[in-house]
């Protein structure tokens, strides 16, 4: 039945995210912008908020929540809200954990999972995204061969986040049968991961680009086995794009709005002229608009329902609408909006990295 | 919990609705069209007969009814909006002309008495088909409803009416081809500007009420919209909308101004119905071509008529999520006032874009008129206007996100 409301327990999780990323995450954000760098406290502070554990079976030493698209999404929509850099980076071990969750099989979760639930941050990540302007996560042009049992990859990733210190790397590649991910261990022989990246925004997350020459894995190290479905991570990557637009939009719009506020012009506050009060009323209906497509392409996920035409559209609609908005908060802002001390020029280049961000299924 | 499931029982009901919709509707769309002034006896007579049974057709006459939810389906307002999309996806003009208690149904029953719900909401349960209808603007008084110049003076047992009103949807209808009724707005002190507005029910037939004019339209042809005239037109005292001491505060005012909270879903469902027959007509056409939408595929690698048409998809989609959950808090007895003006402002843009969007990529298919597609597109433009113009819901949902009153943000 139709429903529009949280549960209790996802509303405190909110309320929770929501907090920190006020509290922990937004007073870093410029300083971490600028320095190119996660403040090196945070990780510890996000792992005892229990990001990653969260969903990971209590067998296997994690907190024994259901994986939900859902509630991840409203997870990074409040994380997002804060910082969508660090948030993405508090989020990264998730790169290994929800694919583990969603397509793993026992042994691989058995293998696995235990490492990312224990006391302190771990690092994990995924290699999906590859420098080419038309590179397509369903198609990508890193090559998985097989060689005597094992696989062999082959291929260049890039925007692969934490790569450096990593425990585990997922690999997605072409095989003969389809689009695969392979558990690649750090410090394989033929894994090569780069210079860290510099972006234009987004600038907080440690990126990397990873090469992979002739990197041997074993069949077991293939996520879910022979012939996987991974559409549905593909799917789960474009909600998690989706909700942490949202939440980039909503930070942009926040700011603008109680800039408008304050600032006079012609006796009154400039949110008391229409021509700036309509901008920030259409913010809030694409805001809206944007999470509830999120929300059910999501619910579609944890239904089990085949979401891949819901999660694009709304990925896409998310993708385009955060940069309107952020491009408006700053025009609100006017010359202001294009100085570094105010922080809206920042949410534009962060908003715009989400037309690029794919193969983030961390919901 | 977070759901977009429908229960059986809507999804049942939303099956019926749209075979409504395809076998009653459509067929006679076109005809309807070009002969604006004409009136579809046949389906309006069968529509009063499904309407009298069920609450499909889109009109709460008892919003107060609390006990009306059942746990085991939909809310009735979500229902409806599921309802009338289907309806309008057929034809929003016939949808517009089926007898039921309309707009002036929803004030009596967001802001009438328990015996004025009854007094004047039980004629919509006879024999005949019979109309309901609202009258608010004026030659000069449209979105700013507080600069009404008509009047209503008491003398003795009645209200004297006086005034000109226009853009009254089923006027005709309400006014004099039915026993229905109009629900007219007016001040009983000009220079109380709006805590001097209220509501009065002018039955049809009271001397004194004419239908001056029934307007020539861009769309929405089925319809009727009537000027109305009230040349001292007295209605009895307990016609005034709301109980004894409305009449000396602005509460009346404010009641009616209500309706549109819950009207404002069902207005933006209409133009779901119309937007989604534009998408449905163009998914089609797609497919018949042969021409396969790659949803998974890179943004930057899809054409642009693929681009064009997720963008109708998700345009619709998004603005139908904003109008359940509209719909879902009225059921839910949560405050609507700044969604219901989302979900009307984004629905209103939306299908005027859509439409337009369609006839753009049907090409002379589109522009021609023995397709419906240039039909949906005049008809769809009324949706940004009425019930609230785009920019009157905007400036309603700029003055909550800011935390503003009608005096901060004028």
């Amino acid at each position: 039945m139709v429903n529009f409301s949280p549960s209790e327990e996802q509303e405190l999780l909110r309320q929770t995210l929501s907090d920190f990323a006020r509290e922990v995450l937004r007073p870093q954000l410029r300083t971490s912008d600028e320095q190119n760098a996660m403040p090196p406290d945070l990780p510890a502070k996000g792992w005892e908020l229990g990001l990653v554990q969260e969903s990971i079976p209590e067998a296997l030493g994690g907190f024994g929540g259901t994986r939900s698209a859902v509630t991840g999404a409203l997870m990074l929509e409040e994380l997002a809200y804060g910082s969508a850099a660090l948030g993405f980076h508090l989020m990264a071990p998730r790169l290994v954990t929800v694919p583990l969750l969603v397509a793993g099989t026992e042994s691989q979760r058995a293998e696995w999972l235990p490492k990312f639930a224990g006391a302190e941050f771990v690092a994990g990540t995924a290699a999906v995204v590859e420098p080419r302007w038309d590179f397509d996560a369903a198609h990508p042009a890193t090559r998985a061969e097989r060689s005597n049992g094992d696989w062999i990859l082959n291929g260049e990733k890039c925007f692969s986040p934490l790569a450096n210190r990593a425990e585990v790397i997922l690999v997605y590649a072409s095989t003969p049968d389809g689009l695969a991910a392979f558990l690649v261990e750090r410090g394989a022989k033929g894994l090569t991961v780069g210079e860290r990246e510099q972006n234009m925004g987004l600038k907080a997350l440690d990126t990397f680009p990873v090469k992979l020459d002739g990197v041997r894995v074993p069949a077991a190290a293939r996520l879910g086995g022979d012939g996987a479905n991974l559409q549905p991570l593909l799917d789960a990557s474009r909600v998690a794009s989706a909700a942490a637009a949202v939440g980039v939009g909503r930070a942009a719009f926040d700011y603008a709005r109680e800039y408008a506020k304050e600032r006079k012009a012609f006796g009154v506050a400039i949110a008391q002229k229409q021509a700036i009060a309509f901008m920030l009323s259409n913010m809030a209906i694409e805001i809206d608009s944007m999470r509830l497509l999120a929300w059910e392409a999501a619910w579609r996920l944890d239904k089990g329902l085949p979401a891949t035409r819901e999660a694009a559209l709304a990925r896409q609609y998310a993708a385009d609408q955060v940069l309107k908005i952020a491009d408006n908060a700053l025009q609100v802002l006017g010359g202001h909006g294009y100085i570094r001390d105010h922080l809206v020029e920042l949410f534009l280049r962060d908003a715009r990295g989400f037309a690029v961000i794919d193969g983030v299924a961390i919901v | 919990m977070i759901d977009f499931e429908l229960s059986d029982a809507t999804r049942n009901a939303r099956k019926m609705t749209h075979m409504v919709a395809e076998q009653m509707m459509r067929p006679i769309s076109r005809h309807c069209d070009e002969h604006e002034h004409e009136k579809p006896w046949d389906f309006i007579n069968a529509m009063w007969n499904v309407s009298k049974s069920t609450s499909m057709t889109g009109s709460s006459t008892d919003g107060k009814d609390k006990d009306a939810k059942k746990p085991a389906s939909e809310g009735r307002t979500l229902a409806m909006v599921m309802a009338v999309e289907e309806l309008c996806w057929g034809d929003v003009g016939l949808y517009l002309s089926i007898p039921n208690p309309g707009l002036g149904g929803a004030a009596v029953a967001a802001a009438g008495t328990p015996e004025q719900r009854e007094r004047f909401l039980a004629r919509f349960k006879g024999d005949k088909p019979t109309w309901g209808a609202m009258a608010i603007t004026e030659p000069s008084a449209g979105s700013d409803s507080a600069a009404i110049q008509a009047t209503a003076v008491r003398d003795g047992d009645h209200w004297v009416l006086n005034g000109t009103k226009i853009f009254c949807t089923s006027g005709l209808m309400a006014a004099e081809k039915s026993e229905g009724f109009v629900v007219v707005w007016a001040s009983l002190d000009r220079s109380a500007g709006r805590a001097g507005i209220r509501a009065f029910v002018v039955d049809a037939g009271t001397p004194g009420m004419y239908v001056t004019k029934v307007e020539d339209k861009l769309g929405i042809r089925a319809s009727d919209t009537a000027t109305i005239v009230l040349e001292d037109c007295r209605v009895p005292l307990d016609n005034l909308l709301g109980s004894a001491e409305v009449q000396k505060t602005s509460q009346g005012f404010k009641g009616v101004m209500a309706t549109f909270d819950a009207t404002r879903p069902i207005v933006a469902a209409s133009a779901l119905g119309v937007a989604r027959a534009a998408v449905d007509f163009v998914r089609d056409t797609l497919k018949e071509r042969g021409i396969e939408v790659r949803y998974g595929a890179p943004p930057q690698t899809l054409t642009a008529l693929e681009r064009d048409f997720m963008e109708m998809e998700s345009q619709v989609q998004a603005a139908r999520l904003l109008t359940w959950r509209a719909a879902w808090m009225i059921d839910n007895g949560i405050k609507n006032n700044l969604e219901a003006s989302m979900c009307k402002a984004k629905a209103g843009l939306v299908v005027t874009w859509v439409t337009q969007k369609a006839v753009e990529l049907l090409g002379p298919l589109g522009y021609s008129r023995s397709l419906l597609v240039e039909k949906w597109m005049r008809d769809a433009k009324i949706s940004d206007i009425y019930e609230g113009t785009q920019q009157i819901n905007q400036l309603i949902i700029a003055r909550r996100i800011l935390g503003y009153s009608s005096e901060a943000l004028r």
